[in-house]
């Protein structure tokens, strides 16, 4: 490909990443109102749609204070991390064969968990350099809730790797083109799910943020557009997984009939219904709970996981 | 005035205490009342806890009377701390009114005798400047503490009127805010101990899961409770002191919003304890309406308490569905009242109006409607293994822990007491009617839960029988107390008509005495104690709240536990600021 062309797919990537974000406010707000009997927004615009611009309207808008005691420049870097991590994630992404912004880089794979890694510091940075007490208990248990649930995606993606025998994300999607890796990789799926909606703090993995207990968690501080980064941080985030989950074990661009594109497309929405379905319908868990969850139930599945597949791959 | 009582354990008190100590009273509902000199009482309260045989084990209420106006004129004692005690072995209470002389008096504190008189203690001073000896910590509960005067003493001021312009100067500005610094020695908190130094975190007046403007101190290590102090009083509105000011039958809008999601509960026990007093009598159809309206807004109550339990747990959706439901049920009471949360609908001897022609459409459709959604909910919530994760052995107490801290309703029932005060007690009618009082063992906030949910099952069931059985008749009182009164008479002849401009416009005038009635109301044990000196308007108004000793248990059901606890707790307790403030 061209060097104009790379240049023309990446601003589409991107782009149509952060439209999708935008449109996703919408569709998750539509989404949770037909599932919680009311209606959602439905004024602004034709059903609506129009709404995220109106939010993001109103937040460039808004005073964009920060409180005299946070500590000042970490406090504007925190959110800027998470939405710049959350969309360099989907440089890896194919979204159809030969389309994606370096989706044949041999490292890919590693290169999103380095992403979800700094990631975490965002939540960490901001819940810190707040300087209040609710966002420095939201940014604490974000360190630890984070820091245990990438131990866990990490080696849930180890059996896709060893399937496939490449960190490509190119590469393992033309690896399923006979049978999708959800099927042998069954735990692998479950847990690769269950910790990136802990990745992107989603319910039932919000205690970052748990409205009820620490009001809004690492972002209580947060106004205007900086708390719209996060915001979009997050939704971005949904996206990233829910493309990442299609590439790893739902096969990515693979599917009869439509096209390759549509195929991929399709797939990462409906995963991103089941994250908004999620949080419709789970009450959270209590932090220590998710910890003990995390290390005693997981982490023991996906490690006999791993020395399964490891053990098929190996046997002639 | 009826001959005071010489039932138990008033003739028990006199054997052992001698007839001179213990003076008996009479009251106007019943119940066994006498004064004792104040030198006694504390040997006289201990004897009722712990010498006399099957004992009264809850401090069911305790408040005080400024006497000064009367003893001005009839002579007598300055003021009157009022204890109520229950017996639950006996199924009896007794009312302790101990006369206190000149105008700073003080009295021996009861927190030895029961964990919530600490509480009770603490407003008595706020409100009557008693003192208490030997009370742990006595200072203001709902007043804030720059406050001057104590409200409801007789010569302060109960309208911003009487007060002149208000100013805030500079320096007052300034003390108001030093006395908002948090200093947690003020509290009875450690800053640190054991080589730990302890976080505190304000949760409220202002935050999204204290359901209103309740404040919470707590004292953490990391995220674990290790001791919390409720800051109430943010929501005071002196319903007691405006009792005083309102006619008899002026006051009963101000009823509604005590519990303000009680509605009509929190008519009840003020129309009965008025009717008592004025040996009003109420019919039949009159009750049923009661009871059926009063079974609703319990059904309501509990699903706004079922919705909002759940999202403080995390779980964003039932509030949805619940708040429907309850809008079904909203809807029926605005058909017969007019009005949803606040009918304001019962009177002195009856209800305001008659039934609605077709008013059991709507009630049918319920009745068949909401049980299948009520098992609908049961696989959403209570089945749920991170919602039973969540509230299974939180927040658990034992049964002689609730009865110490004054715990009633569900609460108490959630510890295999089934204590109901609709069937030990009937009132009202509840005697005919045919329902379960449901119980659970853990004592826990998922036994909290399935007690409630119990309940308003057993609430359908009620209000089934009161559609089957709605009983023909007048839905209001001929007597000549009753409010507004009955105008079928009144064009007939002069007489008739003057008294029934002074009944409307002066409103009845009841007679001297003292009653206190007792409802089950939907979060617990709703009493109104009556003093009446024969006007238009009650001598004192003293209003039982269950929220108020149930908020007080929060230390002792939070400790040791983390912040998500304390929100759990929170929620299953089912408390209405209004009602814990008044």
């Amino acid at each position: 490909m061209t060097t104009g062309g790379q240049i023309v797919v990446i601003i589409m990537i991107m782009g149509g990443a952060l439209s999708l974000a935008a449109g996703l406010i919408w569709v998750e707000r539509r989404l949770l109102g037909l599932w919680q009997d009311r209606y959602g927004p439905n004024r602004v615009g034709p059903f609506g749609i129009l709404q995220p611009l109106a939010d993001a309207i109103k937040l460039l808008f808004k005073e964009d204070w920060s409180p005299p005691f946070a500590d000042r420049s970490v406090f504007l870097i925190a959110p800027a991390v998470i939405f710049a991590t959350a969309l360099l994630s989907l440089a890896v992404v194919p979204v159809a064969p030969g389309i994606g912004v370096v989706a044949e880089w041999n490292v890919g794979l590693l290169f999103f968990l380095a992403m979800a890694s700094l990631g975490a510091y965002s939540v960490i940075l901001g819940g810190w350099a707040s300087n209040s007490k609710y966002s420095l208990l939201g940014g604490l248990r974000a360190a630890a809730q984070m820091l245990s649930y990438e131990v866990f995606m990490g080696l849930s993606l180890a059996g896709v790797v060893v399937l496939a025998g490449s960190f490509s994300l190119a590469e393992i999607v033309r690896a399923q083109a006979d049978l999708w890796y959800v099927v042998p990789q069954f735990l692998g799926f479950v847990v690769f799910l269950i910790a990136g909606l802990a990745e992107t703090r989603r319910l039932p993995f919000d205690l970052p943020e748990s409205e009820t207990e620490l009001i809004a968690g690492f972002h209580t501080e947060y106004s205007g557009m900086s708390f719209g980064l996060f915001f979009v941080g997050e939704y971005i985030g949904i996206i990233t997984i829910s493309a990442l989950i299609t590439t790893f074990f739902l096969g990515g661009w693979h599917g009869p009939l439509l096209p390759p594109l549509v195929w991929f497309l399709l797939k990462t929405l409906v995963l991103i219904a089941v994250f908004v379905l999620f949080r419709a319908a789970m009450p959270r868990p209590r932090f220590d709970q998710l910890m003990a969850w995390g290390w005693k139930i997981l982490l023991p599945i996906t490690l006999i996981n791993l020395l399964v597949t490891g053990a098929v791959v190996a046997l002639p | 005035m009826s001959s005071p009582n010489l039932a138990p354990p008033i003739d028990e008190l006199r054997a052992q205490f001698g007839e001179d100590v213990v003076a008996p009273i009479s009251s106007r509902e019943g119940l066994p009342t006498c004064e004792v000199p104040a030198d006694r009482a504390p040997a006289i309260l201990n004897w009722l806890r712990q010498g006399i045989g099957r004992p009264y084990e809850m401090l069911f209420d305790l408040t005080a009377i400024d006497e000064r106006p009367r003893s001005e004129r009839d002579g007598g004692p300055d003021f009157r701390v009022v204890y109520h005690l229950t017996s639950f072995s006996r199924n009896a209470d007794v009312r302790i009114i101990v006369p206190l002389l000149g105008p700073w008096p003080s009295l021996q504190t009861a927190c030895p005798l029961w964990q919530n008189a600490n509480w009770y203690e603490r407003e008595v001073w706020d409100m009557f400047g008693i003192r208490f000896d030997g009370h742990p910590g006595l200072r203001r509960i709902l007043m804030p503490p720059t406050w001057p005067g104590h409200p409801l003493r007789k010569d302060h001021p109960a309208r911003a009127t009487e007060l002149g312009p208000d100013e805030l100067t500079e320096e007052d500005a300034q003390a108001e805010l030093e006395a908002m610094q948090f200093i947690p020695e003020d509290w009875g908190l450690e800053r640190s101990a054991n080589g730990v130094d302890y976080l505190f975190l304000n949760v409220g007046p202002q935050h999204p899961g204290t359901h209103g403007v309740l404040r919470v101190v707590l004292q953490l290590d990391g995220e674990e409770i290790v001791d919390a102090v409720p800051d109430i009083g943010f929501h005071h509105r002196g319903a007691e002191k405006m009792g005083e000011r309102q006619s008899w039958h002026t006051y009963i809008p101000y009823t509604d919003r005590v519990d303000y999601l009680g509605g009509v509960l929190n008519n009840l026990p003020y129309v009965m304890a008025v009717e008592a007093l004025g040996g009003i009598p109420v019919t039949d159809r009159a009750k049923m309406i009661r009871i059926l309206l009063c079974e609703l807004f319990r059904i309501s109550s509990h699903l706004v308490w079922y919705g909002t339990f759940a999202q403080d747990v995390g779980a964003l959706s039932p509030v949805f569905y619940m708040f429907r439901d309850r809008e079904q049920v909203l809807e029926i009471v605005e058909e017969i009242c007019g009005d949803r949360m606040h009918p304001n609908w019962f009177r002195i001897g009856g209800v305001a109006q008659d039934l609605p022609r077709g008013w059991e459409n709507k009630v049918q459709t319920l009745l068949a409607e909401l049980p299948r959604r009520l098992r609908e909910y049961d696989k959403l919530v209570m089945k749920n293994k991170l919602f039973r994760a969540r509230t299974r052995g939180i927040g658990a107490y034992t049964r002689n822990e609730a009865i110490s801290w004054g715990v009633t309703g569900p609460g108490l029932r959630a510890c295999g007491m089934a204590w109901d005060w609709r069937r030990q007690r009937p009132y009202g009618g509840y005697e005919q009617l045919d329902f379960e009082i449901p119980t659970a063992s853990a004592g826990d906030a998922y036994a909290r839960a399935e007690v409630r949910i119990e309940e308003m099952r057993q609430s359908l069931r009620i209000i089934r029988q009161c559609v089957d059985h709605m009983p023909p008749g007048p839905y209001k009182s001929s007597h000549p107390l009753t409010t507004p009164p009955r105008k079928e008479r009144t064009m007939h002849d002069i007489e008739t008509l003057i008294h029934h401009f002074l009944a409307v416009s002066w409103g009845p005038v009841i007679p001297e005495g003292q009653a206190a009635v007792t409802v089950e109301g939907s979060k617990g044990a709703n009493a109104y104690y009556l003093v009446s000196d024969g006007g238009t308007h009650p001598y004192r108004l003293r209003i039982r709240s269950p929220s108020f000793p149930h908020m007080q248990m929060l230390p002792a059901m939070s400790r040791g536990l983390m912040i998500p606890d304390l929100l759990t707790i929170l929620g299953s307790m089912d408390y209405v600021l209004a009602d814990v403030d008044r």
